[in-house]
């Protein structure tokens, strides 16, 4: 993929939402490496993005700074370096007061160290959770993407489906594509996988034929070609078919098959 | 100075690296965890703790995983969203009713300089529906592509495009 599909595909978008997995961040990430025109264009969305969240803020916080500062006992920056110089105590020598200032020190070195540990414990299981999250989400996916599978291959394992394999004609003669039908529940599956896609504004539509005389019924069309990973679409079928056409047709398909545009066709072995 | 420069700096603790980080980006995430909460002073303690722990974790934070404000943004929802399950909150949560980010926008005033605030309100007011529902759900409620996809019931592909086109108006509203 060249770097203005990628662009206009929109995964940048998605990428500085959050909202893409792990390694689809790294590939992006690549994808920036390489182009910088990528780059920019995320530089241009983050903009973007920080400006519309920014204006959701109606409280003004940049003071906020300070407590954080406090919170995490930083030293302060150069502009409260300069400070009310300390004035020298006249040691009275007491040895009471020292004691009663070590414990005192002993005592704050704990009390800074336990919050100083807890703070850190409280974020690593932020971080954590955020992980956590993450991994779910991969699993999630991974999931479902398995349960998709089992379900195609259980379907297709059925005894008695029709396997009708659909060769290439003129319009493309290196096309084809397989319909497994299953006449009991009345569906079929098509594996489109070897069909170019479709070009802007037109989409696939699927036919089933009776041949003497020749009358197509639509099955219907193949609205998302290009985000289906698999190619394989399911439809339903209630037709007698003697054959299965496939031909490229305006966006929303066609009354009738626009003949001189067929892609695939195939006729059903009248013995499966 | 750079913004890589920035948070290689504030990796290796440098206060003012963090600062300058805070300054940038403190707004956005008040503004997203507000959205969420929707309470000013619950939001800006929440906002404190996000940077803390960002300062904490400065470590974990890696480029290839994602942009840095992403990373903080992914923090902030967390942590925003943490809240709104707690005990505490659900009892003092009575009366707020701001529903979307689009409402917080318009009835802002105090919206200063650091944006630009007439693209911002033109960009808002003009919003078509569609756009505020998937806005809001991937930028101020960190869903993934496939959960916006489910919610919105539209396939992946389009949950895509049709963000990239109302993210689109929102850059040239802006100019950026």
């Amino acid at each position: 993929m060249d770097s203005k599909e990628y662009i206009a595909s929109g995964i940048l978008e998605l990428y500085v939402a959050g909202a893409l997995s792990e390694k689809e961040n790294e590939e992006v990430y690549a994808m920036m490496q390489q182009y910088p025109e990528v780059k920019q264009e995320v530089l241009s969305i983050e903009a973007a993005v920080v400006n519309l969240t920014a204006a959701t803020a109606n409280k003004d916080t940049s003071s906020k700074f300070d407590t954080i500062k406090q919170r995490l006992g930083l030293s302060n920056t150069a502009s409260d370096a300069d400070e009310t110089p300390v004035i020298p105590l006249q040691p009275k020598k007491s040895i009471f007061r020292y004691a009663g200032w070590a414990a005192a020190i002993v005592f704050a070195t704990g009390l800074l160290y336990t919050a100083v540990l807890y703070n850190d414990l409280e974020s690593e299981i932020e971080v954590v959770r955020a992980e956590r999250e993450d991994l779910k989400k991969q699993i999630y996916e991974a999931n479902s993407d398995l349960t998709a599978a089992n379900d195609l291959l259980d379907a297709l394992r059925i005894k008695d489906i029709i396997t009708v394999p659909l060769g290439g004609q003129q319009v493309s003669p290196e096309s084809y594509a397989k319909v497994y039908w299953d006449k009991k529940s009345n569906s079929i599956y098509l594996d489109l996988q070897g069909l170019p896609e479709p070009p802007p504004g037109k989409v696939y539509q699927v036919w089933s034929l009776k041949l003497n005389p020749l009358t197509p019924t639509s099955l219907g069309v193949i609205e998302d070609f290009a985000g289906d990973k698999d190619k394989v679409f399911d439809l339903q079928n209630a037709n007698e078919s003697e054959a299965f056409g496939i031909t490229l047709e305006p966006a929303g398909g066609s009354e009738s098959p626009t003949l001189e545009q067929l892609y695939t066709l195939g006729v059903v072995a009248s013995n499966p | 100075m750079e913004l890589e420069t920035l948070i290689d700096q504030f990796q290796k603790k440098d206060a003012k690296a963090f600062e300058a980080l805070y300054q940038m980006y403190n707004d956005s995430i008040f503004g997203v965890i507000n959205t969420i909460v929707k309470n000013d002073d619950i939001a800006t303690e929440i906002m404190q703790d996000v940077f803390i722990k960002a300062w904490n974790k400065a470590d974990s934070y890696a480029a290839k995983k994602g942009r840095f404000f992403t990373w903080l943004l992914n923090i902030a929802r967390n942590a925003a969203i943490d809240k709104t399950r707690s005990k505490s909150f659900k009892n003092a949560q009575q009366n707020q009713d701001i529903d979307f980010f689009v409402h917080s926008i318009e009835g802002n005033d105090q919206l200063d300089q650091k944006v630009n605030a007439i693209g911002i309100k033109k960009y808002v007011g003009k919003l078509a529906e569609k756009c505020k529902q998937i806005i809001d759900f991937l930028y101020f409620k960190g869903y993934t592509q496939k959960e916006a996809s489910e919610e919105l019931d539209i396939p992946l592909g389009t949950v895509k495009t049709r963000n990239r086109n109302c993210i689109g108006e929102l850059r040239k509203a802006l100019e950026v």
